[in-house]
């Protein structure tokens, strides 16, 4: 008997879908042995996970103001992994659209109409986001240094910044950290709890961007891209000016986030603007196969995980670090899954007269 | 001693003490990635390791225990690597990503639980055994180069370990096999070479060695646990490896630059300076993305590259 891997044709439609939930499963039953062997009970603590996150309105009002920054920096860096851009620096660009944002809203307030604060904070949040990222893109494009190092490099780079903004140079008085709180003209409207609207930002970019990638002529490009760049060169495609065009989106929307952070929730630039929410963003990436619609579904999932964390420090005093573990895990059997995706797997049983020359051995 | 000559020697002092760790964890990733195997697990295998190290040897009294535990720990995530990559042809640069993010959460997660009950489980600001500096006598009186005796063990043990990962990379029958397996994958499974045996090996021991420079931060050079005690040092050994251009006698030089930036930013933060810490602070990425610059745009004018040929790409037997 043996194994034989056969590449697929197209990629497994059943597998794009099992594949996911399985990995979850899986996740869920290593994350459950971790928690055993630490002396925590891991039915117990997976119901109070759930109960907490989704089983009060404050619950579930906090699942979406978290899932907003993992939904827009997730679409963010899904864009660029169309290209196989391994943007790994939304938790930057979130950070420098948070910086730009509060600057606005602290600094141009009195210059200014207050009507025009929000569109100008938000855009401004945008910008700073697509300059972040627009750097490394440059440096990729021309001089074909990896993006993987560069983009998150400049992460540790703009967490240093912000932190400087507020321990030091736009602290309040009478602080020991944090600028002064916004006027209040420059905040994000909220719905429900803490809940605002930058949820519909987000769920209008994920709508738009499924929109550029399944009907545009860049959506197409950037696929060709990220699939076979030599073909895309054959075709005509300026492989530098899509990467730097699309990272300057990719950042803009991870500008986004950060901004939504501070104008919607914090309404002030602190501690607690860089959490994370960009690393997470890689991981609902590509649980999501790269599928601007099923990220925000993703994206939530995550969000109740986070949430159930914090949830479950509160009750059970353990630490909220587990829904980071079990985030962790899932990329795991994730990958393991993947070859599903793209190789037909087919046990073979040896006949004699296949005894002497196996198939794979012809072809070697 | 002149004191121009004692600046020179503290600063060496503290060059050694923080490369050592980025040293350890450029040799491992030098081995794993010659044989075509592209790691980016290495800081949350260095996270995990730290912490392991530091919980076991808070325990048992014992810092040897840690250091074997965390090249168990390192070594564990690199088999996950191996096989995610190797056997299941996972994408190594999503694989890499992964293993990080899975270790920097179980490295959070195990540092808030496996404390003592007094501490609320938490192992943050707990002072357990360490590697204390020895110093050699004679030796260490040599003008500036003394610090280079002025030392843990961990250091010296690297001393040894550099010259023979070197020798047994270029010299020996093995090291010549898993360069060919990194180089041409095809030719080398043509001359008998198992492919995925030695990708595995090599990605397990680099492992090992990325879990000993974890070890050395909790151990000695921190010492203790804190969250993030690698502060991006995992990712700086990447571009470390580029500098070094894949050769482990270089991996050295990397490592002194960057203990260096370390040494000068904490010289000019005790001598009072002006500059905001924060900026300090920012040196190390910063002169990071210099150097991948420079180091790629070196390698595209002179037409030559150190990268290992195959690196970055799974191997399979049918697809040539």
């Amino acid at each position: 008997m043996r194994v034989l891997l056969e590449k697929r044709r197209s990629v497994s439609r059943k597998a794009i879908v099992l594949v996911p939930v399985a990995s979850f499963l899986v996740s869920l039953i290593l994350g459950g042995i971790l928690l055993a062997i630490s002396g925590a009970n891991p039915f117990t603590t997976y119901a109070a996970m759930i109960t907490g996150a989704v089983g009060s309105g404050y619950g579930i009002t906090e699942v979406l103001v978290k899932a907003v920054p993992l939904m827009l920096t997730g679409l963010g860096v899904g864009l660029a992994f169309q290209m196989r851009f391994w943007n790994i620096g939304a938790e930057g660009q979130l950070t420098m659209g948070g910086v730009a944002a509060a600057g606005v809203a602290l600094f141009w307030s009195q210059s200014l109409p207050p009507w025009t604060i929000l569109p100008l904070a938000i855009l401004m949040g945008c910008v700073a986001g697509a300059l972040w990222a627009f750097i490394p893109a440059f440096l990729k494009a021309i001089l074909k240094v990896d993006e993987t190092l560069t983009t998150l490099m400049m992460n540790y780079i703009a967490i240093l910044y912000s932190e400087h903004l507020y321990y030091i140079a736009w602290r309040a008085e009478g602080y020991n950290s944090g600028t002064a709180r916004f006027p209040e003209f420059a905040w994000l409207p909220q719905f429900a709890g803490r809940a605002n609207i930058a949820l519909f930002f987000a769920l209008i970019i994920a709508v738009v961007l499924w929109f550029v990638f399944k009907y545009t002529r860049w959506g197409f490009e950037l696929k060709i891209i990220g699939e076979n760049e030599t073909a895309a060169r054959y075709l005509g495609i300026n492989i530098a000016r899509n990467i730097m065009v699309a990272l300057i989106v990719s950042g803009a929307i991870s500008g986004l986030a950060g901004a939504s952070e501070v104008l919607g929730l914090s309404h002030r630039l602190q501690q607690g603007l860089s959490v994370g929410y960009g690393y997470t963003a890689i991981i609902i990436a590509w649980m999501s196969q790269l599928n601007p619609l099923a990220i925000p579904f993703v994206a939530t999932l995550m969000a109740i995980l986070l949430v159930g964390g914090d949830q479950i420090q509160m009750k059970m005093r353990l630490p909220a670090s587990v829904g980071l573990v079990l985030q962790g895990m899932l990329l795991l059997p994730m990958l393991a899954g993947s070859i599903f995706n793209e190789y037909d797997i087919k046990l073979q049983k040896r006949s004699s007269s296949e005894a002497e020359q196996s198939p794979e051995e012809v072809q070697a | 001693m002149s004191e121009f000559a004692m600046l020179l020697t503290s600063i060496l002092t503290i060059t050694l003490r923080a490369g050592t760790s980025l040293t350890y964890a450029t040799l491992g990733e030098i081995y794993t990635e010659r044989t075509g195997i592209l790691n980016l697990g290495v800081e949350g295998m260095m996270l995990t390791s730290a912490v392991s190290a530091f919980a076991i040897s808070y325990y048992t009294g014992n810092p040897w225990l840690g250091v074997l535990v965390a090249m168990l720990a390192g070594g564990i995530l690199a088999t996950i690597h191996a096989f995610l990559t190797v056997t299941m042809r996972a994408n190594q640069v999503v694989s890499g990503l992964s293993i990080t993010l899975f270790g920097t959460g179980l490295s959070s997660f195990l540092g808030e639980r496996l404390g003592p009950e007094s501490n609320g489980g938490n192992l943050v600001g707990l002072i357990g055994p360490r590697f204390s500096p020895v110093v050699i006598p004679w030796l260490s009186d040599i003008p500036v180069l003394g610090a280079l005796f002025r030392q843990d063990v961990m250091t010296y043990i690297l001393y040894l370990v550099i010259p023979i990962a070197a020798l047994y990379l270029y010299k020996t029958r093995n090291g010549l096999n898993l360069r060919a397996v990194g180089e041409s994958p095809q030719t080398a499974d043509a001359m008998g070479i198992s492919v995925t045996r030695t990708r595995y090996i090599y990605t397990i021991l680099g492992g090992v060695m990325i879990g000993l420079g974890g070890a050395h931060l909790s151990l000695s050079y921190a010492p203790g646990w804190s969250e993030n005690i690698t502060g991006g040092r995992g990712w700086i050994v990447i571009p470390l490896v580029i500098f070094a251009m894949w050769n482990p006698w270089r991996a050295v030089l990397g490592a002194v630059l960057f203990g260096g930036i370390n040494a000068v930013q904490f010289r000019l933060q005790a001598d009072g300076t002006r500059i905001p810490a924060a900026y300090l602070n920012m040196a190390p990425y910063i002169i990071t993305i210099v150097v991948l610059v420079v180091m790629t745009w070196w390698e595209t004018l002179s037409h030559r590259t150190g990268a290992p040929a195959a690196l970055g790409k799974a191997y399979m037997r049918e697809d040539k």
